[in-house]
């Protein structure tokens, strides 16, 4: 038969012999496992808060630390995946469950990850109370409510953009919900998915001082990794320590580029929904080298055929659509406001009992008064950043040469957690005696600004080539250039930029507020020193305030003011 | 050995399907439609976009259940897609993350065969379409043809009972179109295929002729059957068959005939139902008033003449005459197009004497317009916005048509400088053409 003699005429390909490219992937195979295993064996050893080991500042200690810490990024990354899977499919797919899940995302989102920290921590040490599985699983969740949000937003989006063609080809072909998944969901959601993996990344490095060094009231938790490292580096006032830690972040995260996002983002370019060709493509050794790598190739082909055919299997054909359903629309819409009003009465309420024991009018005053500060912080410095980025971005966009270099550079530097920098920061501002509240202000937006760089030079890169020559013949120049082509042809992509810039400097701002340098401390007042402070001290009903204020903020912000921009911006932009 | 048996294999009678408008009551889209298709047997549908055609294919394809009325296929109650069939897309539906071999193969998925069949029956459907070699290409790597090919293959894989074309070549060029048609009818003809029965849904009168054993002719708003004709001509068919002219002639005096029935009905309860306007750009009525007014139609022609001589499609055709004929700038009868006195004028004058015709003309035979310029008038401030005129329009039309109604309105009381209309905020105003400049 055909199809026998085909396979056969395949295998023996395979056997022919093994390829350098095998080597180096058994190789780095065989190393993945060994660290797996390592960490694995800490993990479950015994643990007790009361004798925990020391950090040690040696350099030597510094790999197996960032390993650690690595392993543990990845494992948050992995439970964003699987909890986006679930959240984002349950919501795109039940309208009623959509109503209350799409609000509670958006709180989820604005809510900062030191409020999670606080409250949860405590939970994961009680649950498993002798080994290191508590503090590790406490670790991870909080980088995992650093990276979650904005993957479930970009794996709903797509869900609910699904080709129509696609989704009715689908059901004429009588895919069950599982092939359906596997075979349209997730290929088509994959390359936002990966984009927004990457973002989570770089989301996480930024906390992970927060998550590994914890300290809620008199609880201290020091899990062996990058962050504490870092943290009694600075706790120490050891610079050299701060520039090996800084150094390993930095290979750290081009590791996790080279062996991790890079081939995904080649992967998910077969996933482009695009039909066309003239694109470039992205390209990754270790991509190249697992495809070349024969032996390999062979070895994991049953694995790759079983997951292949799990993914085709006729797995559960969920209930087809209720017919009656749709009689019943408009007494859904009513019923599901009715659950979603009295979910948020009954939360607010909660939220009151906690935080009411204790708390005074004056508290509240306090709390809006650093939350004005932050604010006005998060305008002033998010314009600065602006006019300082779109003018370079634009013009660096718009010479193709240039942007190929820089766009690399500016989406490492948003990768980069410019915390690290905090530390040097914090010795200029002792050294020339400035005002904490000013000069610490700029570390809030150290590390978003970058967002805003990359979209604009996308934009203007992405600038129709017809436009800017029809600009040139008319002799547009100077400012008017500017204010009626080049602005108005980024506007949609620097929006983009700067909510993610914004939001990002509301996040940064509980880390940047108030800086440590061993026994100093620069408090430069806000809400996000506000929130530190009382996570330090333990002070859960002013915790709670802090940031049920600072949420609000954040979603007052979105939903006036960057949604309707971003609206107006996509609008106008449309050819014809 | 006559093809067509006595049997039917999908049955619908008396379909209806209505959507909902933004005030909750339901607009028709189709209404009263019993349709069936025999075994063996090649269907046509042919309708104008709008004509609800694509919706009767999703129906009959179990994607889409109708407000009432029966449907059977293979004397059983249809609810949701069933096997044996299958739809070939307008716009081919493929995956793009799949190769063109696991495309065909999704078509397989839920029929549970054998890997080895599996694997025998895409080669065989890949070979019969003329896709060998083209296994592991991506679709993105294909052209358009190439890419209709697997979608055809995708249908055919599963050995379909009945086959639900929507379209199918109306994104392909001429000439791509018309070998994967031929093609197709060789297929048909030959007996490498078990017997199926084929439902097309096109807006091409000549394709029509061309392959189906049968033509079902749709009106539009709401979309009922007007017509239906039988294609008894052999196969091949032969375009420049006097016969075949023939037919393609009748299908278009159908058409006009239905055309000019649906404006003197509408001219009859005037004011109070208004039909949705197709939004014919300005140039081309200019550009089809020139023609029609030089050599060698010297203001008069056949549609079918024109159609061909200007490449159109009956889409592309019938809103400009339709719009042209509420204009009273031409008079149609029986598939014959003339220009009137004004739109002979209109077609010889310049600039300003067209604009100066138009607006006169608007004023005239468009109600919506004369009521949009009126109550601008009444106006103090002489604004109105878009949304009143829209939610009047939504009494009568779904929410798109009334859309495109009033873009189309804005486009040519733009042009007649009736009225102008300011799109950041929405609003119609009357302010002079003089104070804008």
């Amino acid at each position: 038969m055909q199809f026998d003699t085909e396979m056969q005429k395949r295998g023996l390909r395979y056997l022919r012999a093994l390829t350098r490219w095998d080597i180096l992937a058994i190789l780095l195979i065989l190393t993945l496992l060994l660290i797996l295993g390592l960490i694995v064996r800490q993990t479950i050893s015994p643990f007790s808060v009361a004798a925990q080991p020391d950090i040690s500042l040696s350099v030597w200690k510094l790999p197996g630390y960032t390993l650690k810490t690595t392993f543990r990024m990845l494992t948050g990354l992995l439970a964003s995946i699987l909890f986006t899977f679930g959240y984002a499919t349950l919501a795109a797919k039940n309208r009623r469950a959509e109503m209350i899940l799409l609000p509670i995302l958006d709180v989820l989102q604005s809510v900062p990850v030191l409020g999670y920290l606080s409250f949860i921590s405590v939970l994961f040490l009680d649950l498993f109370p002798h080994t290191w599985l508590g503090p590790e699983l406490a670790a991870i969740f909080a980088i995992f409510t650093a990276q979650a949000w904005n993957m479930t937003f970009s794996f709903y989006q797509a869900l609910k953009t699904i080709p129509h063609d696609l989704d009715e080809a689908c059901r004429c072909f009588r895919l069950t919900a599982w092939q359906r998944f596997w075979r349209l969901e997730v290929p088509f959601a994959f390359p936002g998915l990966v984009w927004n993996m990457m973002m989570s990344m770089a989301g996480g490095w930024f906390f992970i001082v927060a998550a590994e060094a914890i300290t809620v009231g008199h609880l201290h938790i020091v899990l062996p990794g990058l962050g504490s490292y870092l943290a009694k580096a600075i706790s120490t006032r050891d610079l050299p320590a701060v520039g090996w830690s800084i150094l390993a972040m930095a290979i750290a995260i081009i590791l996790c580029d080279q062996l991790l996002f890079r081939p995904l983002v080649v992967w998910a370019d077969h996933f482009r929904f695009e039909q066309e060709q003239t694109r470039i493509h992205p390209k990754s050794w270790v991509w190249r080298l697992f495809r070349k790598a024969r032996m390999v190739r062979m070895a994991t082909r049953p694995a790759r055929q079983g997951l292949r055919w799990l993914m085709k299997a006729p797995l559960p054909q969920l209930s087809r659509r209720n017919r009656s359903a749709r009689l019943n629309h408009k007494l859904d819409g009513t019923i599901g406001w009715a659950l979603l009003t009295g979910l948020l009465i009954l939360m607010a309420w909660k939220l009151y009992c906690l935080i009411r024991p204790g708390l005074t009018c004056q508290d509240v005053l306090i709390v809006l008064e650093n939350g004005a500060i932050t604010l006005t912080r998060v305008i002033i410095l998010t314009a600065l950043a602006s006019l300082v980025w779109v003018p370079l971005g634009i013009e660096i966009g718009l010479r193709p040469r240039l942007s190929q270099w820089v766009q690399p550079i500016a989406q490492f530097l948003a990768a980069f957690p410019a915390n690290l920098f905090f530390p040097v920061a914090v010795l200029l501002i002792v050294k020339y005696h400035l005002t904490p509240s000013i000069w610490l202000s700029p570390l809030m937006i150290l590390g978003t600004q970058w967002y805003i760089l990359f979209n604009v030079i996308a934009g203007a890169s992405a600038f129709p080539k017809d436009l800017k020559e029809a600009a040139e013949m008319l002799r547009v120049k100077g400012w008017k250039r500017w204010r009626k082509i080049l602005i108005p042809g980024i506007l949609p992509y620097y929006v983009t930029g700067a909510i993610t810039a914004s939001g990002g400097a509301w996040n940064a701002s509980i880390v940047s507020e108030i800086v440590n340098w061993g026994p100093t401390t620069l408090n430069g007042s806000g809400l996000g020193a506000y929130i530190a402070q009382m996570t330090i001290n333990g002070d859960y009903p002013r915790i709670a305030l802090g940031i049920a204020v600072m949420s609000s903020i954040v979603m007052a912000t979105n939903h006036l003011v960057w949604r309707p921009l971003y609206t107006f911006a996509a609008r106008h932009n449309q050819p014809g | 050995m006559p093809r067509i048996e006595n049997i039917p294999v999908i049955e619908m009678s008396r379909i209806c399907m209505g959507f909902a408008k933004s005030s909750g009551e339901s607009l028709p889209v189709l209404t009263n439609i019993s349709l069936s298709i025999q075994k063996g047997e090649i269907l046509g549908l042919l309708g104008r976009s709008g004509s609800g055609k694509s919706t009767l294919l999703r129906i009959a394809a179990g994607l889409v259940s109708p407000s009432s009325g029966q449907i059977s296929y293979v004397q059983k109650s249809l609810h949701g897609p069933e096997e044996g069939i299958s739809v070939v897309f307008q716009t081919f539906a493929l995956f793009p993350w799949l190769t063109v071999y696991e495309n065909v193969e999704l078509g397989l998925n839920s029929l549970h065969l054998e890997p080895g069949e599996m694997h025998q029956r895409v080669v065989s459907a890949l070979d019969l379409i003329g896709l060998d070699g083209f296994e592991s290409a991506y679709p993105r790597e294909l052209s358009g043809g190439m890419r209709q090919r697997v979608g055809l293959a995708r249908a055919l894989v599963i050995y379909p009972t009945l086959l639900l074309m929507d379209e199918p070549f109306s994104a392909l060029d001429v000439l791509t179109a018309e070998t994967l048609r031929s093609d197709l009818i060789d297929l048909w003809g030959g007996n490498q295929l078990p017997p199926m029965s084929v439902l097309l849904v096109t807006h091409n009168i000549e394709e029509a002729v061309l392959m189906c054993d049968r033509i079902v002719i749709l009106s539009s708003n709401p979309g009922r059957i007007t017509a239906e004709i039988p294609v008894k001509l052999p196969q091949p068919r032969n375009r420049l068959d006097p016969r075949f002219q023939d037919i393609v002639d009748e299908i278009y005096s159908i058409l006009t005939s239905r055309t000019t029935e649906l404006i003197h009905n509408q001219i009859l309860s005037l004011g109070k139902h208004i039909e949705p306007l197709p939004n014919v750009p300005i140039n081309l009525i200019e550009g089809f008033t020139e023609t029609l007014a030089n050599p060698p139609y010297e203001g008069q022609s056949e549609l079918s003449e024109l159609a061909n001589e200007l490449a159109l499609e009956i889409d592309d055709l019938f809103p400009i005459a339709e719009t042209l004929y509420i204009l009273k700038f031409v008079d149609l009868k029986e598939g014959n197009i003339r220009l009137t006195e004004n739109g002979l004028l209109f077609a010889r004058g310049n600039t300003d004497m067209r604009k100066e015709l138009f607006r006169t003309h608007l004023l005239a035979h468009l109600p919506l317009a004369s009521h949009i310029h009126h109550v601008l008038n009444e106006r103090e401030d002489h604004h109105a916005p878009r949304i009143r005129f829209q939610s009047e329009l939504e009494d009568h039309m779904t929410e798109g048509r009334a859309e495109r109604t009033l873009n189309a309105i804005i486009a040519w009381g733009r042009y007649a400088e009736l009225f102008t209309y300011e799109d950041n905020s929405r609003t119609f105003s009357l302010i002079q053409i003089n104070a804008i400049r």
